[in-house]
């Protein structure tokens, strides 16, 4: 479709508050709302300027608001992050951008040991709002180190938080939250979902940035996912209910901290639960969320608690990653696995 | 005073025959080593015998009271680090990390700097913490582990003591390009930043992209390496063939080698240096070179990897005697100077022991206290379920 002209003027003031967005072209705005809203806010990255990034999620941004605040930096992960510390401390807002997932390692140091711990160190007294945005996961023919799920690694240190957005309309918001938040956060975006679309209502009130959310209701099992796995459990979900399954979808939203009331809630109702995520299986999210079910969930769970992952290896050669990654056959047979119990 | 141009901007047709002032890089290599301490290349106005002496591109009018001053600062912070030190050796403190032999190049760079500059410190840094009038028992907390640090930052202008190797001096490259993008520099007024580390860290790809960053931005960033000669046991050659101030011409600004055992040429190269980052002609490193008088913490042992004749050496290259010879030859200090100076460290080493012995541990509330700027509900029943678990003692025998 043709996305509306991101002319100022008319992003200011569109024809209908509803509008049907890409995840890129919704991030996008997010990202420009955020910089409108508060001169204190730059962009941080490689290519992501004239460029607009290599998937185009800063398109224009440079170009509107100038090279102090959309920064196309030297090539270091380690410096991006590293020099948003100290522009943040200097009271900006630093948005950085992670090309892709396999290239976040070098700013690995940075993150853990200064991002999430100097708020900390001070007792309050230094804050870091800073926003580490991640195209994250697979599906896309990349080569290597361009596909891999490494928000475990995040959610797994204290002073982070990490969320991942499934659809236009969060993205738009989630974004904006991440970037109002006080606290650093990594925000993982689906990058094979960048151009799938949805409605977005610019003048809706947001639900929370950390909360998670049912988005569809089902009785016979739950389906939990973010990111790039949520539109997989919302077509397997569409599946089952054709063979007369009624699966529940949760979409995580938040990853640190895990939002799970929601899905304890609908475990109580279901009494099955299967995890999709594309990221290996062992110490990980989907582990997390297992083990915390288990505990709250024990005389209601009528099945173990069943995953759906990558498998523990590195990202293979793309041309199995189909092989590699959940897809709707994967999670439709972990749904009868668990219905079979 | 020499521009940094003729630091950044080598002539483009310039021969690579070797002249008097620019030796080839195979000169270099077969001739100057990092350990070496440079010669006509190392800025010196006070001689370890207490001797003034002229340098043609950096000098300093110091008043008698400003010297007093700088000679009473470095006492007071020696007196401070042999406090801790024994403090340590009687199981007060956890660890300490001493400054013993720096506090020239601490004291001279911390007294360059004006209120509104920003420092951020590795862990070595108590005479710059003591510039930025952090009280020293306000570095003990770090060493017996009650608490990270608890000076304000943003209102001491003076980041926490930052522990990774290296990490800071991108923190700082950051900090500067804020100056920068705030339009805070470019006049007698401009702000700039002060980055410390050591030899070693010059090994660590943070300090690389730090001089990046902050090549590229122009940063308002003083890069004030010093060379203390020992990464706990590794030697500067094992860091690098060059001299380190000459790393700083591949990033394209100026360095500078400055005797780091000599307040007065410290404080002199430094301002010079903050001067010209505020007004806009940053960045610049400036290596100190001076030693590391003891041990690397108080966990190390100097003596299985350095020999004592280096160390009986660097004695005679105290920073503190040839200030106080200075001092006396000129007249400028008396008798009655010297003892006040000697009771003030007194006076404050007892503070330190009796504040040091008097701090309490931490409540274990403080485990989970400000994680998060805006909290986490998951932590906070985790937080919870422990405090009800420690509560179930009370009272009890644990």
């Amino acid at each position: 479709m043709a996305a509306p002209t991101m002319d100022r003027s008319t992003a200011a003031a569109p024809a209908s508050p509803v509008q049907t967005l890409t995840i890129s072209k919704a991030l996008n705005m997010g990202l420009r709302a955020a910089m409108e809203a508060n001169p204190k806010v730059i962009m941080m990255g490689e290519d992501i300027g004239k460029l607009g990034g290599v998937f185009r999620i800063t398109d224009g941004l440079q170009k509107d608001f100038g090279e102090q605040r959309v920064l196309d930096t030297p090539l270091a992960e380690s410096g991006i992050i590293g020099t948003a510390v100290g522009l943040a401390i200097r009271g900006y807002r630093p948005v950085c951008e992670i090309q892709f997932d396999g290239f976040i390692f070098p700013g690995f140091d940075q993150i853990v040991s200064q991002v999430a711990k100097l708020h900390y160190r001070t007792q309050g007294k230094i804050k870091l709002p800073i926003v580490i945005r991640v195209p994250f996961g697979g599906g896309i023919g990349a080569v290597e180190h361009h596909s891999e799920s490494p928000e475990s690694y995040f959610a797994h240190t204290a002073g982070l938080k990490v969320v991942s957005c499934s659809n236009p309309a969060d993205a738009y918001w989630m974004i904006q939250q991440a970037i109002d938040s006080d606290d650093p956060v990594l925000f993982f975006e689906p990058k094979r979902r960048y151009y799938e679309k949805g409605e977005v209502d610019t003048t809706a009130q947001p639900g929370k940035l950390f909360e998670s959310r049912v988005l569809r209701s089902g009785t016979d099992a739950t389906l939990v996912a973010y990111g790039p796995m949520v539109r997989t459990s919302l077509d397997a979900a569409n599946a089952a209910a054709e063979d007369g399954t009624s699966l529940e979808v949760i979409d995580l939203r938040t990853l640190s901290p895990l939002d799970l009331a929601p899905v304890y809630d609908s475990v109580r109702r279901t009494g099955r639960l299967i995890v999709v995520s594309e990221a290996p299986s062992e110490s990980s999210i989907s582990s997390e969320i297992a083990a915390k079910v288990q505990q709250e969930c024990f005389y209601s769970l009528q099945a173990p608690v069943l995953r759906v992952t990558g498998f523990d290896t590195p990202y293979p050669p793309s041309k199995l990653e189909e092989e590699f990654l959940p897809d709707l056959d994967r999670v439709l047979h972990a749904v009868d696995r668990s219905l079979a119990w | 005073m020499s521009s940094p141009e003729q630091w950044t901007h080598p002539e483009p047709d310039a021969a690579p025959a070797a002249t008097a002032a620019k030796p080839t890089a195979e000169q270099v290599i077969a001739g100057l080593r990092a350990t070496d301490e440079g010669g006509a290349d190392l800025v010196q106005l006070l001689t370890p015998e207490g001797e003034r002496v002229t340098h043609p591109d950096f000098d300093i009018d110091i008043t008698a009271e400003e010297l007093r001053g700088l000679y009473r600062d470095m006492v007071l912070i020696r007196r401070v680090d042999r406090e801790a030190n024994a403090l340590q050796r009687k199981g007060q403190l956890g660890i300490w990390v001493p400054l013993l032999g720096q506090e020239a190049a601490q004291i001279g760079a911390g007294r360059a700097m004006r209120q509104t500059d920003m420092a951020f410190p590795s862990y070595r840094e108590h005479g710059i913490a003591w510039t930025r009038g952090i009280n020293p028992t306000e570095l003990l907390g770090i060493f017996r582990g009650t608490d990270q640090g608890t000076w304000d930052p943003v209102e001491k202008r003076f980041h926490p003591y930052t522990i990774v190797i290296g990490n800071q001096v991108l923190n700082a490259a950051g900090y500067a390009m804020g100056q920068k993008f705030d339009g805070k520099v470019g006049d007698d007024e401009g702000e700039a930043t002060m980055c410390f580390f050591g030899d070693g860290a010059t090994s660590q790809g943070d300090v690389h992209e730090g001089f990046v960053w902050a090549a590229v931005y122009d940063a308002p960033l003083v890069f004030f390496c010093q060379n203390n000669q020992w990464a706990i046991s590794e030697p500067t050659e094992r860091q690098s063939r060059l001299p380190l101030y000459q790393r700083a011409r591949g990033y394209g600004f100026p360095g500078i080698r400055v005797d780091g055992n000599d307040v007065l040429a410290t404080l002199a190269v430094t301002k010079w240096a903050l001067d010209e980052c505020r007004h806009g002609n940053g960045p610049i490193l400036i290596e100190a070179f001076t030693y590391r008088m003891d041990a690397h913490t108080t966990s190390d042992d100097p003596t299985r990897y350095r020999l004592s004749d280096e160390l009986e050496m660097w004695k005679l290259k105290d920073p503190i005697e040839r200030v106080k010879v200075y001092l006396v030859r000129q007249q400028w200090a008396d008798h009655e100077f010297f003892e006040s100076v000697e009771a003030d460290a007194d006076k404050l080493g007892e503070e330190l022991r009796e504040f040091c012995t008097n701090m309490p541990d931490p409540p274990a509330e403080r485990i989970f206290s400000n994680v998060y700027a805006e909290g986490s509900p998951v932590l906070d029943a985790q937080r919870d379920e422990f405090l009800d678990y420690v509560s179930g003692f009370a009272g009890g025998e644990h």
